[in-house]
This record gives C-alpha cells, structure tokens and sequence, in this order.
C-alpha cells in the first residue's frame, strides 16, 4: 500500500501545475475567441475596449506562462506511463516544449505589434509597459500577421495535444489525462 | 543736469535697443510649425495632428496686447494616430467634415505674464460649435524667427465630437489637449 502511494505520488504534477495548466488553457481559449471576435467588429468604442481587454488578458497570460516556467523547473515532473514507445514519448516532449514557446510569443508578438502599430499597452489602464518597438506601420502588419498565425499553430497543436491525451485515457488506459483530470482517475 | 542728462541717455538707449530687440511676427511658416493633439483610449495615450492649417498673425512681444492670431485648420487633415481612426474621425458622429470642413480660432486677448509667455484667449470653433478657450503661450526668438508654443485643454463633448456611440467618455476620454508650435517670421 505505501509503495502502491509513493509510486502515485510520482505520477502527480503538483496541485499548483495542474491549476497553471486549466487556468491558461481556460485563459488562452478566452483570449483567442475574443481576439477573433473583436477583429470582426467595425471600428467602435466597444472594439477599443475589447482590443484593451485582449491586451490585459494576453499580458497576463504572458505572466503566467512565465511563472508556470519557473515552477516546471523547480519541481519534478512525472514520468510518462510505463511502456509508451520512445517516439511518442519524443513527440509528446516537443509538442510540450513548443507549447511553451507559443505561451511566451503569442503574448510577446501581440506586445510588439501594438507596439509597432503605435498603441502603447497600459496594463489594466494603470501601468503604461514600455514600447518594445519603435513606431512602424509595414513591420506593424508583418507582426500581425505572426501573431494570427502563431494562434493557428497553438490552435493546431493544442487540438494533437488533446488528442493525444484523450488517445491515452480510452486506449491506452494508463493515467496520463488523470493526472492533469483528477476526477478521471481509475480506482 | 548731469542726473537729467544720464536719464535721457538711459530713455534713448533703452529705445534703441528695444527697437533693434522689437520684431513684429507675421508671417507664420506652416509648413515648420505644428498642430497636433494627445488624448487616451482606455487609458492608453494617443497622438495626433492636422497636417493643413493657415495662420495669420500680428505679434510684436513688446506690444503683446495688440497682438491678434487666428487659425483656420482643414479638418479634413486630420490624423488620429491609427488607421481604423482615421477612416472614422471624418463621419457625422465625430468631425462631419463634410459639414464642417473647417475649424477656426480668433483670438480675441492677449494678456503677457511676463518671462516671455502670454495668455491667448479666443473663441475656438470646431463642428460649428464655438466656445471660449485660453491658452498659455511660450515666446522664444530663434535667429529672426519667433517660436510660439503653447497647450490648451478642451473637451471633445463640447464641440459635439462624439455623437451616438462616440459619446462614450469612458472609453475615448473627454479630454483633449491640444497642443501648437509656431514658427513665424518677422516683418
């Protein structure tokens, strides 16, 4: 019973990392739909405070991607199930570590196409963050154009990342979505 | 004697300098001057400027409260500082250029405060709408030029810009400043 709970325990991610994980993905999927359905708006004072909030959202999102960062580093990660093939495990690896990348240059590649656009962003309407770039109209539309298209990525890879967890619990049957769905967990 | 003599000295030196000091400023070089605004949208600081505007001007610093300055500004000239604005400022719930393609301010008093700076006061009338605006200037002498610069807070509700959706002072502030740099050559 205690081996069956120390070898549990290794299989957990921290509560900490499993709420960082909801809470951005809940965050992310916000922010995207509001940044698809501001950019259908004609221009209008309900569009400004849209593009705002997309801001605020985006640089926290940004913040806690960061934060998420550091606590990956710091704590242990669970090993993956016994038995997966070495190439899913490479492949579940890589799409974890460019998830990250899209975590940090979605939110940075927004900052800096506002910046270039002109817009500075002020955080919550308080904190005035500093412009990355100076002002720039064509660099401005080359930004915005990566921005939309790193979403497309993120929305790509999320979609295999979900598949792939799904694939783990209905066919695989091991606890890899129960780690990060407690209430799934198989007794 | 000799005191009344040093008087007269002092009197005809004192105009001769002021003479060659004294310069009426006439003729306003729009093209090396500037007439631009700042205002926030979600708090968020935006600059714009009119590119078109004739000056006409009769100021002498010596003579300040015979001096008059009026503007007549091409709304149509505008630039708010963003694309999507631009292709809005010009409607009927903002400037309705094509009703009011022109602004006009007529000053009306000029009081000096000493130290080189003057209080302008004029009527400012923009979308048709006329009221009663002051606004500090700074006179500096440039080789044979005078460099006018000055601010002036207004209210965008009170000339109408912002009817309907636009009325909306919490996202687009009521707060405009208004903000010149004049460059004139003397007579």
């Amino acid at each position: 019973m205690l081996r069956r709970n120390m070898k549990n325990k290794s299989h957990r991610y921290t509560t900490t990392a499993v709420s960082l994980h909801w809470l951005i993905t809940l965050g992310l999927t916000g922010t995207l739909a509001l940044g698809f359905y501001m950019n259908s708006l004609p221009f209008s004072p309900a569009k400004l405070q849209y593009i705002s909030w997309h801001k605020w959202a985006g640089i926290s999102l940004l913040l806690l991607a960061l934060f998420r960062l550091g606590w990956r580093a710091t704590h242990p990660q669970p090993s993956p199930p016994a038995g997966m093939p070495a190439w899913q495990h490479a492949a579940a690896e890589w799409t974890h570590r460019v998830l990250y990348l899209l975590m940090i240059a979605i939110p940075l590649s927004g900052w800096l196409m506002s910046s270039a656009k002109g817009f500075p962003t002020v955080y919550f309407g308080l904190v005035q963050l500093p412009d990355l770039i100076g002002r720039d109209v064509e660099l401005g539309k080359q930004l915005t154009a990566l921005h939309v298209w790193l979403n497309f990525a993120l929305i790509g890879l999320v979609g295999l990342h979900a598949l792939a967890a799904v694939k783990h619990h209905l066919i695989d049957r091991d606890d890899v979505l129960s780690r990060m769905l407690p209430f799934l967990a198989r007794n | 004697m000799n005191i009344r003599a040093s008087l007269a000295a002092l009197v005809l030196l004192t105009a001769t300098v002021s003479a060659a000091q004294a310069a009426e400023y006439t003729r306003v070089l729009t093209d090396k001057s500037s007439l631009g605004f700042t205002y926030r949208q979600m708090n968020v600081p935006m600059e714009g400027g009119f590119k078109r505007f004739q000056a006409q001007l009769a100021f002498d610093p010596a003579q300040a409260a015979k001096g008059s300055a009026s503007f007549d500004i091409d709304v149509k000239s505008i630039d708010v500082g963003s694309p999507d604005g631009n292709g809005e400022i010009g409607g009927k719930a903002l400037f309705d250029n094509a009703a009011h393609p022109a602004a006009r301010f007529v000053s009306s008093s000029i009081k000096p405060l000493g130290n080189n700076r003057f209080e302008v006061a004029g009527k400012l009338t923009i979308k048709g709408r006329t009221r009663d605006v002051t606004a500090p200037v700074a006179f500096r002498q440039d080789g044979s030029n005078g460099v006018f610069e000055g601010a002036l807070n207004i209210k965008r509700t009170d000339f109408a810009i912002g009817e309907g959706v636009w009325a909306d002072t919490s996202i687009v502030a009521d707060e405009v400043q208004i903000r010149f740099r004049l460059l004139a050559a003397g007579k």
